[in-house]
């Protein structure tokens, strides 16, 4: 049984009068593959964010690898090891591809210890996994919505994380641009990424996950294996109806 | 690639021109008038740190550059304080002012610390007006010491002061541009909360940028009470520096220590000719409309178009 | 400061923190709602008061000037919405700067303009009410005070009432929340912000007659009312009419105690004191959404 490397432990968080997450507890041990799954507006990029620090939870407390980071900045939680991608991506536009993933390793991976040759050899290496390594020096506008994503991931990767949360990272792609992703994502499983998937596309999730936690209205209302899950009358009727 | 060698080469010829200048020009107005545009350079490259690099924008410059000049003066009266004491002391002054407002809102959206700016900018100017001990709405007179052997005059001292200091700038601004510091201000700029996830300690980042650039208007300021003889709060916090400082990098190009300086170049000589040819209203007018038309049409500013002319990808 | 002195202070105050939100509702609009940086909200202001000065020059009332000329702003607002928003809404990376940049040079080319048409010297009107004053119990009100009070409740309450009764106005707080959900709906959001960022133009007609009303103005004014809008609009709660109304009167009252208790030299300071504050403590406002 691998240790707990993530421990949510009851995580609310309020806008104004709205409540996106009540009191949601989960952990993820190292190593694990996990699913989130929900409807719009169920609260799971607010769990993202709480998590990785883009947000301040209103109450309850946040573990990662037995450091307290309830109160941590974004960056120093990304120094710990925690990386995330956008669900909508957000590359730095004004830089090359290679630039984009140069941030990163100079912040995180090497706090600017390494010479800067190194940095770009290692940045297109990484772009290099993603299939983006010809492109290193092109503008990051001219990608298509695809290679973002995969450039996303990219910068991700580039932060060495322990734990990696990919934000509906398949949205819009096509089956094929799916089983593409999915190949990159379980073979860094395989190196001993832990990985969070948030997605809406049930092939991926349930080809991918060991566990999935369904969401709904800020509350946890399901969790098991993929094939439990399917089963839950909860689950189903959140997404079929009555 | 940032190679230095060109760029420390192009400084030192820029000093021996400064001084040989000083030496040889008989024409005195040609020191008043340059000393303007090389205090421009400072204030421009001084903005751009913060407004081009990181994308925050001040809208206040007068107010930091006045707290410069005035800091001078302070300690002239009270201390009879030598030249490098006072730029020092206006470099702490500004800094710290610059370090307060970003403290106090570079972590909210980025018009914030723009209105910070302006309420700085006024509130200084209301305090400065009430302070008695450095002249308030009325003034105060500052005398020209002695120029020492080399100039012959303390006007062209100042102008090679100013050279330097235009130069120390320049090479700050450089070095952070092609730094780390510049690698994480830009991805501030492009999107705050992606740099933020992949561990650019935004906020710190944003103090700096803000602190060094109000150091260096500071310092832009400093010897400006020795420069005029004279100091009163409408001339010390005019319009005109806050809109200058922000026009002539957006003008001449935001993304490089380039473009400040041509900016400031250009536009501070053409606003020397037309103040004294047309009027002040229209120069600052012209200012204000060639502002407008680049931020519509050429954003990436004079240095963009040249940039995209030659076909360049925009290599340092 | 005596009891009688402050009771005097505070009803100045609340009749110039009326005038205070008529002039911000236009910008808890624009940028309340609609979040565009539009710091040349105050420069409007002031050409809306030399607009009624103008007018004045022909005999006609100030606040019939105001009137008259909220049409013509109301145009020229769904014009600079339509530039600013194909310009810089819908551009990449430094859209913001450069959209602050923008008005930051309107709201400068306006100024100098103003100077080159009418001098740096104050100008101010003429009418009935302005100069006379009439006496409540001990007091004596300005009534041109009155005046801007009585308008600006109208202003701001009407407007209050537009936004949340008709179906524009619901529309137009719609998209300020979420812009996806309205075109779902049917509604153009780009046409709805126009249509917003024209009427709050349309106010800056008749608030800036109400500011040659309350005093004279000359044309640097505006870097001033910056700290003055910008401080109700934040203090409001982004978008909150009846906060603008609240955050006006107490920056109005807390002006007057100020103005009373220190002079007339540390007053401009205030607003912008008030701003820095409520920037470092509470950003959202009072009702902020």
């Amino acid at each position: 049984m691998s240790e707990t490397l993530l421990e949510v432990d009851q995580v609310s968080k309020r806008f104004g009068g709205f409540v996106a997450l009540s009191q949601v507890s989960l952990t993820v041990r190292t190593g694990e593959r996990l699913g989130i799954i929900g409807p719009n507006g169920s609260g799971k990029t607010t769990l993202i964010n709480c998590i990785c620090g883009a947000l301040v939870s209103d109450g309850g407390s946040i573990g990662f690898g037995g450091t307290d980071v309830t109160r941590l900045a974004a960056h120093r939680r990304a120094r710990l090891g925690i990386a995330r991608s956008f669900q909508v991506p957000r590359p730095f536009l004004s830089m090359t591809l290679a630039e984009n993933i140069a941030v990163p390793l100079e912040y995180v991976a090497h706090h600017r210890s390494l010479h800067r040759a190194d940095v770009s050899v290692e940045a297109r290496a990484i772009l290099a996994l993603m299939g983006l390594a010809e492109r290193a020096d092109a503008p990051t506008g001219s990608l298509t919505q695809v290679d973002l994503r995969k450039l996303e991931l990219a910068r991700a990767l580039a932060v060495r994380p322990r734990l990696l949360i990919l934000d509906e990272v398949m949205a819009g792609l096509s089956p094929v641009e799916v089983d593409e992703m999915l190949v990159i994502i379980l073979d860094l499983s395989r190196q001993g990424v832990t990985i969070v998937m948030i997605e809406h596309i049930m092939r991926a999730i349930m080809r991918f996950s060991e566990r999935v936690i369904c969401l709904d209205a800020g509350r946890i209302m399901a969790e098991g294996t993929p094939a439990q899950i399917v089963q839950d009358r909860d689950v189903q009727r959140i997404y079929l109806g009555d | 690639m940032a190679r230095w060698t060109p760029f420390i080469v192009g400084a030192v010829v820029a000093l021996a021109a400064a001084l040989l200048l000083a030496r040889f020009v008989s024409n005195e107005y040609f020191f008043f008038a340059g000393y303007v545009v090389l205090q421009f350079i400072v204030l421009a490259t001084a903005w751009n740190i913060l407004g081009g690099y990181a994308g925050y924008v001040n809208f206040g410059s007068g107010a930091f550059f006045a707290a410069g000049a005035y800091t001078a003066v302070a300690l002239i009266k009270g201390f009879a304080a030598p030249l490098l004491v006072q730029i020092a002391a206006a470099a702490l002054v500004s800094g710290l002012m610059g370090f307060a407002v970003g403290a106090m809102t570079l972590r909210l959206r980025g018009i914030f610390f723009s209105i910070a700016t302006v309420a700085v900018a006024v509130i200084c100017e209301t305090v400065v007006f009430n302070w008695g001990f450095v002249g308030g709405a009325r003034g105060a007179t500052v005398l020209q010491p002695e120029a020492p052997a080399l100039f012959a005059s303390y006007t062209r001292l100042l102008f090679v002061l100013m050279a330097l200091l235009a130069v120390l700038a320049v090479v700050l601004a450089r070095y952070i541009e092609t730094s780390w510091i510049g690698r994480g201000l830009q991805a501030i700029r492009d999107n705050e909360e992606a740099a933020e996830s992949v561990g650019v300690p935004t906020l710190k980042l944003k103090l700096f940028a803000a602190t060094a650039s109000g150091a260096l208007m500071g310092i832009a300021g400093a010897p400006f009470p020795l420069y005029m003889s004279f100091i009163e709060p409408t001339s010390a916090f005019s319009l005109n520096y806050a809109v200058s400082a922000l026009a002539m990098p957006i003008i001449g190009g935001t993304a490089s220590w380039a473009g400040p300086v041509i900016g400031a170049v250009l536009l501070g000589s053409v606003q020397q000719i037309v103040t004294v040819t047309l009027s002040s209203e229209l120069n600052v007018l012209v200012l204000g409309v060639l502002l407008v038309a680049f931020v519509i049409a050429a954003p990436e500013g004079i240095l963009g178009l040249y940039r995209r002319v030659a076909g360049k990808a925009g290599s340092k | 400061m005596s009891f009688e002195l402050l009771g005097e202070a505070i009803v100045a105050g609340v009749l110039l923190g009326c005038f205070y939100a008529a002039v911000s509702v236009g910008l808890s609009v624009a940028f309340g709602l609609l979040d565009v940086p539009q710091i040349a909200h105050p420069a409007f202001l002031v050409l809306g008061a030399y607009g009624a000065y103008w007018l004045g020059g022909f005999g006609l009332d100030p606040l019939l000037a105001g009137v008259l000329l909220t049409p013509v702003f109301f145009l020229a607002g769904l014009a600079v919405y339509r530039f600013y928003h194909a310009t810089f809404e819908r551009r990449g990376t430094d859209a913001g700067l450069r959209g602050l940049a923008f008005f930051f040079g309107v709201a400068f080319i306006v100024e100098v303009m103003l100077i080159l048409s009418f001098g740096v010297d104050q100008r101010m009107v003429e009418a009935a009410y302005i100069g006379k004053s009439i006496a409540v119990g001990d007091l004596r009100l300005p009534l041109r005070m009155l005046v801007a009070f009585g308008v600006a409740l109208i202003l701001t309450i009407g407007l209050s009432l537009y936004l949340s009764g008709t179906f524009t106005g619901r529309a137009i707080k719609a998209v300020a929340q979420d812009q996806t959900a309205l075109a779902l709906m049917g509604a153009d959001p780009v046409r709805v912000k126009q249509w917003a960022f024209g009427i709050a133009t349309g106010t800056c007609a008749l608030a800036g007659a109400l500011l040659i009303i309350v005093a004279p103005v000359e044309p640097g004014l505006g870097r001033l009312y910056i700290g003055r809008t910008f401080c109700v609009a934040v203090l409001a709660g982004l978008g909150s009419m009846p906060g603008t109304l609240v955050a006006g009167i107490i920056l109005g009252i807390a002006e007057s105690i100020v103005l009373t208790s220190l002079g007339a030299s540390w007053a401009p300071a205030v607003a912008f004191g008030l701003l820095l504050l409520v920037l470092a403590v509470r950003p959202a406002g009072l009702f902020g959404r």
